[in-house]
């Protein structure tokens, strides 16, 4: 398999302590990757906000009904979900020959493609286009990848303003806010608190500006439509990039995105690399996975498609940025690339348990929520989001609803082992949480070691008060400030099976494998 | 999964570490429940601890030796039973995985091969014994949770609920949104405590709705999670192990909620 891209990192960033034959990582100090706050931290924080939990609870719930529904109408749902998983897999294996075939396919069409290694080369390329159409303002369509980049802030550096053009993403960039899901950016907001930021933010809006959502939406369309119409630079991101074909693909509800991907002369698209798909019929199986895993609907209300320059119709200059931002790096694990499999349709954020309760921010990524756990730290590498992977109690929720399948429970096992294996390697001193390990490890690889283990927890016997213990030492202190926790019994199972049985029925009987010699097969 | 035919006689028991030690009523119970459906059941002593803590903390090469261990000890035997759902998902999609990633091949296959053989005591009971009615009283009002790994993991289904809803004198009584997680997940109770709690909150508030005096899991560990926080809230709702419920009988009384919240 040839998966390495070979486009080179950037030898010596500061502050990185990869070596030059690994893949780059998705740099410091730029763009939407990297959390301020571990989760645990952050997650105290959101859970504390009453009105955030209401919210969160009342969209997930619905929107999980609404899936739910409309994955049930399909008998085929599963060898869907199986054909979505195999086409990814397989264009992992074969990226950078899909991704020349792209460029190939979208040249050929008078497209032009540029290649970034990461998000200050993406940042870049993005404002010298804009500069060179003579533009001082682009329009937006919704994009995960120019946030994950930061776009909106390097084109504010070089004096340029970009309007976002879905509506939740107005919401969020007119509230000074950060997305907090992967489909429904202001999913954190309910309709009074959007009515305010609307008032306060819009300068153009009537003051009598009620909370009914047909009003907001429609001062949202009337703010809008003098962008579309003077705007001659649109950007967008892709859910799809067709190798075949050079076709890109932009998939959603509202209509703005239509607007940005016609109207302007000019349309800059940044795709992540894994965002390509081989071919033209590999669309049809994404275009049935992704409305029904997303918005719980059959088909989304736009669908548009575009490849290269069409003379005379539609935008006649026409860009397409492949970025990396450690997508190579994610790529060189042959576990954790499955993470790259994902077509953003959030459907994991909607069952997840802990997303339900902490809601977006709590990741202090882009991506947030199982797939954010298991993505945001192979592409910042794992000691920028170190406690992003223990962000789960391994429900497997996530695995059962994502449309091609990823294992994001195995993921998250695998990157906690990767994130204690780097540690065990670039810390000289083990972390108490190692030597607990080890410690536990000795006790329960023997069963003389155990039975002492357990006589000496008897001791707790001492802190326990009517059956229960009320408080525990740190660490698990953690554990006895919410729940109460058993009193270690008088005598353990091993204990009393012995003045049961004695040692003389433990062993294997006639008839047992062992007697059939089965392991010297083995 | 593989159905065996005919007659069972001697059943391995794998007690798991959490319940030898702390819960010794379910490994009983689950013996004794065998032993009247006319099984012999024999405790291998080498036996210790899955070793699914330490996998799922990322201490994969401090769990192989428990791996070994598992299936050093467990490889002579035709069935093997586990009471915790938690453990058998450990030992069927964990155990070959981690001596894969240790380039252990060979340990790998004895993995699956033992694993192919370790059931959940309601896949024991309903799949392999071919029983539902195991004769088992419990004249109380019982709700069951679902826990995560015996749903999705082993994909276990409504095998319990079969189980519990042929003993006599039980009330049992549908859980609302049953099949979300309690919040224990292992050391993500202790590593993320304010979610986990956040989440065993809304799986209280669920159980106190239902008005049982029981809440039933087929995991010592979910269970020592929801009944924690019930005790500390007073809430007068006991935790009891399905193992414990199927053992009862009328008169014998065990597992029965003498004292309400532990």
């Amino acid at each position: 398999m040839t998966t390495f891209l070979g486009l080179p990192g950037r030898p010596g960033r500061p502050g990185s302590r990869q070596s030059p034959s690994e893949p780059p990582h998705a740099p410091r100090g730029v763009g939407h990757l990297r959390a301020a706050d571990p989760f645990p931290v952050a997650a105290r924080r959101a859970l504390a906000d009453a009105q955030l939990r209401r919210n969160l609870s009342k969209a997930t719930t619905t929107i999980r009904a609404k899936r739910a529904a409309v994955v049930s109408e399909l008998p085929d749902w599963e060898e869907l979900r199986a054909a979505g998983e195999a086409i990814k897999a397989a264009t992992m294996a074969d990226l950078d020959r899909y991704l020349g075939q792209l460029e190939v396919a979208v040249t050929a069409r008078g497209g032009t493609v540029h290649w970034a290694r990461d998000a200050i080369e993406a940042g870049n390329i993005v404002t010298a286009l804009v500069q060179a159409a003579g533009a001082t303002e682009v329009v937006k369509v919704k994009s995960l990848a120019t946030d994950e980049i930061g776009l909106n802030d390097a084109l504010a550096a070089a004096g340029i303003a970009a309007y976002e053009t879905d509506l939740a993403e107005l919401i969020v960039q007119l509230g000074h806010d950060r997305p907090s899901h992967i489909l429904v950016p202001a999913i954190h907001r309910n309709r009074s608190e959007i009515r305010d930021i609307f008032l306060r933010e819009m300068g153009d809006v009537s003051p009598d500006l009620t909370d009914d959502p047909a009003a907001l939406a429609e001062a949202a369309r009337q703010h809008l439509r003098r962008k579309f119409l003077s705007a001659t630079v649109g950007i967008s991101g892709a859910n799809f990039g067709v190798a075949e074909t050079g076709t890109l693909c932009v998939v959603e509800s509202e209509g703005n995105g239509r607007m940005c991907v016609t109207l302007p002369q000019t349309l800059i698209t940044v795709m992540g690399i894994e965002k390509v798909i081989p071919s033209w019929a590999d669309l049809g199986v994404f275009l049935q996975l992704l409305p029904r895993s997303s918005t719980g609907e059959r088909m989304n209300p736009y669908t548009s498609m575009w490849t290269g320059v069409t003379p005379g119709d539609g935008p006649q200059s026409v860009h397409l940025v492949l970025l990396d931002n450690g997508r190579t790096a994610a790529l060189a694990d042959p576990v954790g690339r499955a993470a790259l499999h994902c077509i953003r349709c959030s459907a994991c954020l909607n069952v997840c348990p802990v997303y339900e309760r902490t809601g977006g921010h709590a990741y202090g990524s882009v991506y947030p929520g199982p797939i954010g756990a298991v993505l945001s730290p192979q592409l910042t590498g794992i000691e920028d989001n170190a406690s992003l992977p223990y962000a789960s109690s391994l429900c497997g929720a996530c695995y059962d609803v994502c449309p091609v399948k990823i294992n994001i429970p195995e993921l998250l096992v695998h990157l906690r082992a990767r994130h204690v294996e780097e540690a065990r390697r670039t810390h000289r001193l083990p972390s108490a949480e190692a030597i607990t390990m080890a410690a536990a490890s000795y006790l329960l690889a023997d069963p003389g070691r155990l039975a002492a283990a357990q006589s000496a927890s008897r001791s707790g016997r001492l802190l326990g008060r009517r059956g229960k213990i009320t408080a525990l030492p740190p660490p698990l202190a953690a554990w006895t400030r919410a729940r109460d926790a058993p009193v270690p019994p008088p005598q353990t199972f091993r204990q009393w099976w012995h003045s049961q049985h004695g040692d003389d029925r433990g062993g294997p009987a006639p008839g047992d494998r062992s007697d059939r010699s089965d392991r010297s097969d083995q | 999964m593989h159905s065996i035919v005919g007659d069972v006689t001697r059943i391995a028991l794998f007690a798991t570490c959490l319940a030898d030690t702390l819960f010794p009523d379910v490994p009983r119970a689950t013996v004794t429940l065998l032993e009247r459906l006319g099984h012999e059941v024999v405790f291998p002593a080498e036996q210790t601890c899955c070793g699914q803590m330490h996998i799922n903390t990322g201490y994969q090469r401090a769990a192989l030796p428990l791996i070994r261990r598992y299936v050093d000890t467990f490889e002579p035997y035709e069935v093997i039973v586990a009471p915790s759902g938690s453990c058998v998902g450990s030992i069927g999609h964990q155990h070959a995985m981690v001596a894969r990633r240790h380039d252990d091949e060979e340990l790998a296959r004895r993995a699956e091969a033992v694993a192919a053989r370790t059931y959940e005591l309601s896949q024991l009971l309903t799949d392999v014994l071919g029983v539902e009615d195991v004769g088992a009283h419990y004249p109380h009002r019982v709700t069951y949770h679902p826990t995560c790994h015996s749903l999705r993991l082993l994909a276990v289904g409504d095998r319990p609920l079969r189980l519990l809803r042929r003993v006599s004198g039980i009330d049992l009584v549908p859980l609302p949104d049953a099949d979300v997680c309690c919040g224990f997940g292992g050391t993500f109770a202790v590593k993320n405590a304010d979610t986990s709690t956040a989440m065993l909150a809304d799986k209280m508030r669920s159980v106190l709705a239902t008005r049982a005096e029981v809440c039933t899991a087929g995991d010592s560990s979910c269970l020592m999670h929801i009944g924690g926080g019930l005790s500390r809230l007073r809430a007068g709702v006991k935790t009891v192990h399905l193992a414990e419920i199927l053992a009862s009988t009328a008169g014998a009384g065990q597992g029965a909620p003498a004292a309400v919240s532990r």
